[in-house]
């Protein structure tokens, strides 16, 4: 019954996209595909987040909001990113500003590649990442937390 | 022994009633956006996931104060559901609230902070309705005991139409729907982050939750006092009209955008005087 899987609630970042990955992760609320049908609520407080999707590469004006974002969330937590550039950097990699991928700030749990990457497998990203989240349930249970 | 009835009911089935009228609400509002919506237990679900998270405390007296939200609700509804004054009712039901503006300006959020004077405000543009909606019971059945009303052989809403009307629109605050869900919205988006809730997290924020659901079936009990009367069938047609009512409330929150304050308040106090004012007025020189 209170498998954390069930009503995974969602946070969005945009860390450096150029807004092509957020206007398809957005896609995912309309009604074609209808992400709430998964119990997911896109809240934008991440105080009531489960999972923390982040779109673009970080940089150095947003790195530490990555970071003060990643730990103002409950455990169990997950981060997904979404599309190459927050997987790796993408075409933005060689910029002055960019670190690179989401990975060398936080952990990221599940990789969805992509430019822009589609709402299906944004969608099939964060359902991986449920799976995820219910390990980390577990993990979190028998430590007796 | 039948109030002892009616309030353990309330104590132990609301909580799963407006958890399931939650549900109903989300399905609803899904299907009316030409989505499929969450499943039916989809709030069941959330209050489990909020209770098996980690705690995350941003003070020591935010949990309490949630905690004292809750307690007096169950207080004011389980008055509701004794039979009690109405008007005692609706004052413990102000106080209630009280506490949680105090949960909500307890923590440093800015967020939070402004979701706390926005709640206090409207407070404002709903509290004159209500207390007219006790005066208007008072006039209608010489009494404020809800026991009363119900021995009553015609309904209330016969004398107080105006009222009813009023307290439809203004309830949309305390259900927090569109277009006056300024301090904290049921959806998942508000302008300033969350609101009042923005900083409750897991446990502070699951008992929150069930706080709105006592407030939710102590609101459609008052509803209900409306239009029952000491008929048997009065309440089953009570019954429908709020499960109607509800099922409007759900479609007013769909097609409706949110209001700035000012529009808030003013149109709930135009409701109040219009319909409200007018409908006591009526009431008082003729009764
Ligand atoms: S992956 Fe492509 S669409 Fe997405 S943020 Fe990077 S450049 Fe934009």
């Amino acid at each position: 019954m209170n498998k954390v899987s069930k009503s995974p609630w969602l946070l969005h970042y945009d860390a450096s996209s150029c807004n092509g990955c957020d206007i398809e992760v957005l896609d995912c609320l309309t009604p074609k595909y209808d992400i709430e049908r998964f119990g997911i609520i896109n809240t934008g407080d991440p105080f009531q987040a489960d999972i923390l999707l982040i779109t673009g590469g970080v940089n150095s004006q947003t790195e530490s909001v990555v970071k003060q974002l990643y730990s103002q969330m409950p455990d169990p937590k997950v981060v997904v990113a979404v599309g190459i550039c927050a997987c790796t950097g993408g075409v933005f990699k060689e910029c002055y500003n960019i670190k690179g991928g989401i990975d060398t700030v936080i952990p990221v749990d599940v990789y969805v590649p992509g430019c822009a990457a589609r709402p299906e497998s944004i969608i099939d990203g964060v359902v991986r990442a449920l799976k995820v989240l219910d390990e980390k349930q577990a993990a979190m249970k028998k430590d007796g937390r | 022994m039948k109030p002892v009835i009616f309030v353990l009911a309330y104590l132990i089935l609301a909580p799963f009633v407006g958890a399931l009228l939650d549900g109903i609400d989300r399905i609803v509002s899904a299907r009316m956006q030409r989505r499929k919506g969450p499943s039916l237990m989809q709030p069941f679900y959330d209050l489990g996931k909020l209770f098996s998270k980690e705690m995350i405390a941003v003070n020591n007296v935010q949990l309490l104060l949630n905690l004292s939200y809750l307690v007096i609700l169950m207080i004011a509804g389980s008055m509701l559901f004794a039979g009690a004054d109405l008007l005692m009712v609706l004052f413990i039901l102000s106080t209630a609230d009280m506490f949680l503006i105090m949960a909500a300006s307890s923590d440093s959020s800015p967020f939070a902070n402004m979701g706390a004077s926005r709640e206090m405000l409207q407070m404002m543009a709903y509290e004159p309705l209500t207390l007219l909606v006790a005066v208007g019971f008072y006039l209608t059945t010489g009494s404020f005991q809800v026991s009363d009303f119900l021995t009553r052989d015609y309904s209330a809403v016969i004398w107080m139409p105006g009222l009813l009307f009023g307290f439809m629109f203004t309830t949309a605050i305390k259900f927090r729907k569109s277009p006056f869900d300024l301090s904290t919205s049921h959806h998942a988006h508000q302008e300033m982050v969350k609101g009042i809730t923005t900083e409750m997290s897991g446990t502070t924020l699951a008992i929150m939750n069930i706080a709105e659901y006592y407030e939710m079936i102590l609101l459609l009990g008052i509803f209900f006092l409306f239009f029952v009367n000491s008929t048997w069938w009065s309440w089953i047609v009570a019954f429908v009209v709020c499960a109607l009512i509800f099922f409007m409330e759900t479609l007013w929150d769909n097609v409706s955008a949110r209001v700035k304050w000012k529009t808030l308040l003013y149109s709930c106090w135009v409701v109040t005087l219009v319909a409200g004012g007018v409908n006591i007025l009526i009431l008082m020189l003729i009764k």
